[in-house]
């Protein structure tokens, strides 16, 4: 039973704020009385939860990764200009999409490990690289259209009896996030926290330090691939359809408990998180608070929930301090 | 342990109550001025607004219907009410080497008229040299662009302003070298330029699209007003027209939100309003850019489409053709990059030209869609680009 609860520690505080929140929205919209309305939710929490899910591989190994926004923009600028409108391009430039996510996290991963640069730096430093890069290309306007196909999945979805319509978008985060969990249960998910929390002790039993670390980043470039397929899908082409999207994906993390600098947190608590924070701005608009207070409240946020933390890890860290000589993969797993 | 976690989760908890009950509290303040009881309050508001000016509003809303004078065919090249400047100190002889102080090309208007603008300057053989520094939306790079560029020899020197205020010095000094400087798109805060051109402005375009949406939904009908950012000189005059005449006409105005000119956002505010409000009729923008966006998150919940206010872009255009939309386009005309290049060269030849050139601003009705829907361009280009007769068109707008 004290194993069952360890397992969902830093998880709950965020889902008893989720579950107020889910409460607080039935009663603050007549949306919200039927399945559709928190379907809709979802829908719209998606590519941030997936974000999330990225981010958080490289927070609980205990790096940064600030390029997500303009990676995001540039998935959806670039795919846009080559589809150009054409349904039949759909396919493979979803697959160039994947592997240049794929290919930033790489080169994040490469120079964090291998030129021992730290990881703030570097991402920020792809930030301002993707954002010039998209801005040279396009001239601050970007070019082409995306098809019908390519939108699908950002857009629409398919009629469940009871529940009415499901967006493929939420079957898609469904699929991502069972994905997730089983690869954080495994081997090298509870490896990639322990690297988070004691580098050393990790080398000193045979870990990959280095591979993982860079693992981490190239799932989180492929988390904005697919991230950038369910926003460019929602809302067509824009070249700000990233801006702001990094200190989004931040917060939702930090609210989900997991620690910053690494070692602590589950993907779960991760994804709830994100989808607090969603649920959140839902509820504010719809209790018509103006827009401006989303950055105060994301701040506020970012701000209570640290601090939280490090109150907490400090009694936390007491406790398992002896227990962590005797053996890093029980506190990994501890941690999850 | 059990209980210290619980402890932990529950002050988290309180903690994110408090956020909520924070927000809760402030909610007061937009609600009372911008929800559905705030048009009263909004009536008054723009009177006293640091944004609204009462005489420059009622020029405007004048100069929609007077006469321009010019070619007919070529809007670029007319002028409403214009009282014309003597040039005739800085006539000289071609070939000419015009300069183009740019404030940027970093969204798709600019990016059309820009090409537009090149367009022109290519269809005058007299022009042997058209020099151009982009400031790339920064206002001190256009400082030292525009002080680099008079100290070239540029017989005569264009400038669209990034900002007003900052860059006005910046103008006076390139006016005091003695070559006639031309202004356009945005203005500046002096009367030094020989010619400073611009369409009739913000307060005609918010109040047309407000105009339209009053007469086209119900009474007492919803209208979302949807803006792209505030403290804009221009965008803030569109709104405030607008607001002025939803107050006269018992327009329900149940808010007005910034989209910062992402689609994404934009979809996402409507689809919330859809949810709070159950029926939107109306949706006033001050920039079409996510007007698209915006009419797909009324589909995506099976809403009836909304009489809608955007621009001349190419996409919305298309979708009010093939959907048979209730909707409207006031326009800022990307014309209006032809007109400093003919003006350079109307000064240089010692012509006379409009101090202040007033271009018209047409607006798009069903009725008249087809003559500026072009089949084939880009989603993002701009009907009033008066490129149609160019050479190289359309290949180069796209």
């Amino acid at each position: 039973m004290t194993r069952r609860l360890k397992l969902t520690e830093g998880t709950l505080p965020v889902l008893v704020v989720l579950a107020i929140l889910l409460v607080a929205l039935a009663f603050a919209g007549p949306a919200f009385n039927e399945p559709a309305g928190y379907l809709a939710l979802l829908k719209r929490a998606a590519p941030l939860m997936i974000l999330a899910i990225g981010q958080y591989f490289v927070i609980v190994s205990g790096g940064f990764d600030l390029s997500v926004g303009s990676l995001v923009t540039a998935e959806v600028v670039i795919a846009a200009r080559l589809i150009d409108g054409e349904e039949g391009a759909t396919a493979w430039v979803l697959l160039f999409m994947l592997g240049f996510g794929a290919l930033v996290g790489l080169v994040n991963g490469l120079i964090t490990t291998r030129l021992l640069v730290p990881s703030f730096i570097v991402t920020l430093g792809m930030l301002l690289v993707l954002d010039g890069a998209v801005f040279l290309w396009t001239g601050g306007a970007p070019r082409g259209a995306l098809s019908d196909a390519f939108r699908t999945v950002g857009r629409s979805g398919f009629e469940v009896p009871l529940l009415g319509q499901v967006p493929w978008s939420v079957v898609l985060l469904a699929v991502i996030v069972v994905a997730a969990v089983f690869f954080m249960r495994g081997g090298t998910g509870r490896t990639l926290v322990a690297v988070g929390d004691n580098e050393t002790a990790v080398r000193l039993g045979g870990g990959r330090v280095e591979r993982l670390r860079t693992l981490a980043f190239v799932l989180s470039g492929l988390s904005a691939a697919v991230a950038a397929v369910l926003l460019g899908g929602f809302a067509g082409v824009s070249a700000q359809v990233g801006d702001g999207l990094e200190f989004r994906v931040i917060t939702a993390v930090v609210l989900g408990g997991v620690l910053l600098g690494g070692g602590r947190g589950s993907v779960v608590a991760a994804m709830a998180g994100a989808l607090t924070l969603e649920a959140l701005f839902s509820l504010l608009n719809l209790l018509g608070v103006s827009g401006g207070l989303e950055s105060a409240v994301q701040g506020v946020i970012i701000i209570a929930a640290v601090a939280y933390a490090s109150a907490g890890s400090n009694l936390f860290r007491h406790k398992v301090v002896n227990q962590e000589k005797k053996n890093v993969k029980e506190e990994t797993a501890a941690q999850q | 342990m059990s209980k210290k976690k619980l402890l932990r989760s529950s002050s988290f908890a309180l903690a994110a109550a408090g956020v909520l009950a924070l927000s809760a509290c402030s909610s007061d303040l937009p609600a009372d001025t911008g929800g559905t009881t705030g048009t009263t309050t909004a009536a008054g508001a723009p009177a006293g607004s640091e944004f609204f000016d009462q005489a420059e509003y009622d020029r405007q809303l004048a100069l929609r219907s007077a006469t321009p004078q010019g070619p007919a065919d070529k809007p670029w090249e007319q002028a409403l009410e214009p009282a014309m400047t003597d040039t005739a100190k800085y006539k000289k002889d071609g070939p000419y080497n015009i300069c183009f102080s740019n404030a940027s090309v970093d969204n798709p208007w600019r990016q059309v008229g820009w090409k537009t603008m090149q367009a022109e300057a290519e269809l005058h053989p007299e022009i042997a040299k058209f020099t151009t520094l982009d400031a790339e939306a920064k206002d001190d790079k256009q400082i030292s662009d525009i002080q680099s560029l008079t100290s070239q020899d540029c017989h005569a020197l264009i400038v669209s302003p990034n900002t007003t205020a900052t860059l006005t010095p910046a103008v006076e000094q390139a006016c005091a070298t003695g070559i006639p400087v031309i202004t356009f798109d945005r203005g500046v805060n002096t009367e030094c330029p020989v010619t400073a051109i611009h369409p009739i402005g913000g307060y005609a375009f918010g109040a047309s699209a407000a105009e339209f949406l009053a007469k086209s939904i119900p009474a007492g009908g919803k209208v979302l007003g949807l803006r792209v950012l505030p403290g804009v000189d221009v965008l803030e005059h569109r709104w405030a027209a607008a607001e002025k005449i939803f107050a006269a006409n018992g327009v329900q105005v149940v808010g007005a939100e910034f989209t910062g000119n992402d689609s994404a956002k934009a979809k996402s505010i409507v689809s919330d309003y859809l949810q709070r409000e159950g029926k939107i009729d109306g949706i006033w923008m001050d920039d079409g850019t996510a007007a698209v966006p915006v009419l797909e998150a009324f589909e995506d919940a099976g809403a009836e489409a909304p009489a809608i206010s955007g621009e001349d872009q190419q996409q919305f255009l298309e979708k009010w053709k093939s959907e048979n939309l209730k909707a409207f386009a006031p326009t800022y005309p990307t014309y209006q990059w032809r007109t400093p290049v003919i003006a350079a060269l109307k000064v240089l030849k010692g012509e006379q030209v409009p101090k202040e050139w007033i271009l018209p601003q047409p607006v798009i009705e069903t009725s008249t869609l087809d003559q500026y829907l072009t089949a084939g361009m880009p989603p993002l280009h701009y009907g009033l680009c008066g490129c149609k007769e160019m050479p190289g068109f359309p290949d180069k707008w796209k």
